[in-house]
């Protein structure tokens, strides 16, 4: 994938597959250049086992083909510029914490890094597609920081409008759009 | 600064449409495929094309958007299926937010099928 926000798309729909409520989706930069992101969701999570072998190009749940590439490659993306990709899991019936954390360092000055991408569309897509998911979204940067939490935007507009209407999602891109703004 | 104020401004008006709108199976449906295929073809600028021309031409009453997993056809992603109803369903191949907005201008306003963008047009002769 070009963008790392294609990557975190691609994972935060791995999250909604796995029947999560909540998503935390976490970006953290410093000064150094590195980037850290984190997708955390209280889905069904996966045994040891599952967890060993998502980053398998050879493994993959899905029943229509039997290559899963997401992962993998994102793992060698993130290695290629000296960084890494760890998975944490606990799944269901083990306890209360149960879900998955998705966690990749990159070295964004390093030559092979891809640039993060058009996270706002991403987010947008993620809000559309699963309006009814608690939502919690952070950037934070040197320069500040970029929020956005479904929970106080469904408090806002109550049970009758839904987070995927048309209005609301070109809010929403207009709300990140000026938080980013002023990071530059 | 869009405030939250502003969002509760949308809600008060779009509670009266809300409540309008008839969800009696009429509605035509555009189904977008967003599995890791989709997303690494480009259906992220697909999706956001027809959620806006969906709204700039003033469809949401009828049109809905919506978002699936990989459907097996890989090779074609990005993927985009129009359902209207009592019609046969259409499955426009390697798309792009171009052909996104050819698509609701001829297709969803129209009524005409854009078959240059169907799965029968770009199936290797």
């Amino acid at each position: 994938m070009r963008e790392l926000s294609l990557n975190i798309l691609d994972i935060a729909q791995n999250s909604v597959r796995a029947e999560a409520t909540a998503i935390t989706i976490t970006l953290m930069e410093d000064a150094e250049g590195w980037l850290t992101f984190e997708i955390a969701d209280n889905g069904k999570g996966m045994d040891a086992e599952t967890v060993r072998r998502v980053s398998d190009p050879f493994y993959t749940t899905r029943t229509t083909r039997r290559v899963g590439l997401g992962l993998p490659f994102l793992r060698l993306a993130a290695e290629q510029t000296g960084g890494s990709l760890e998975i944490r899991s606990t799944p269901r019936g083990e306890g209360e914490d149960h879900g998955t954390v998705v966690r990749a360092v990159f070295n964004m000055k390093h030559i092979d890094a891809a640039p993060l991408g058009d996270m706002i569309s991403t987010l947008c897509v993620l809000l559309q597609g699963q309006p009814q998911i608690n939502w919690l979204y952070i950037h934070t940067t040197p320069r500040g920081e970029v929020r956005l939490d479904a929970e106080e935007l469904r408090a806002v507009l109550g049970e009758d409008i839904s987070l995927d209407e048309t209005e609301v999602i070109n809010w929403i891109r207009d709300y990140l759009d000026e938080q980013y703004s002023t990071l530059d | 600064m869009k405030t939250l104020a502003e969002l509760a401004e949308i809600r008060e008006k779009m509670k009266g449409k809300v409540a309008m709108r008839q969800n009696d199976g009429n509605e035509t449906r555009i189904i977008v495929g967003m599995g890791t295929c989709g997303i690494a073809a480009g259906a992220r600028p697909v999706l956001a094309a027809l959620v806006e021309e969906v709204s700039k031409e003033k469809l949401e009453e009828t049109v809905t958007v919506t978002q699936t997993g990989c459907i097996g056809i890989c090779q074609y992603e990005p993927v985009v299926e129009v359902i209207e109803p009592g019609k046969e369903k259409v499955t426009y191949v390697k798309m792009t937010a171009e052909k996104a907005q050819r698509v609701v201008a001829e297709h969803i306003k129209g009524g005409k099928v854009v078959t240059a963008f169907t799965i029968g047009a770009n199936v290797a002769k």
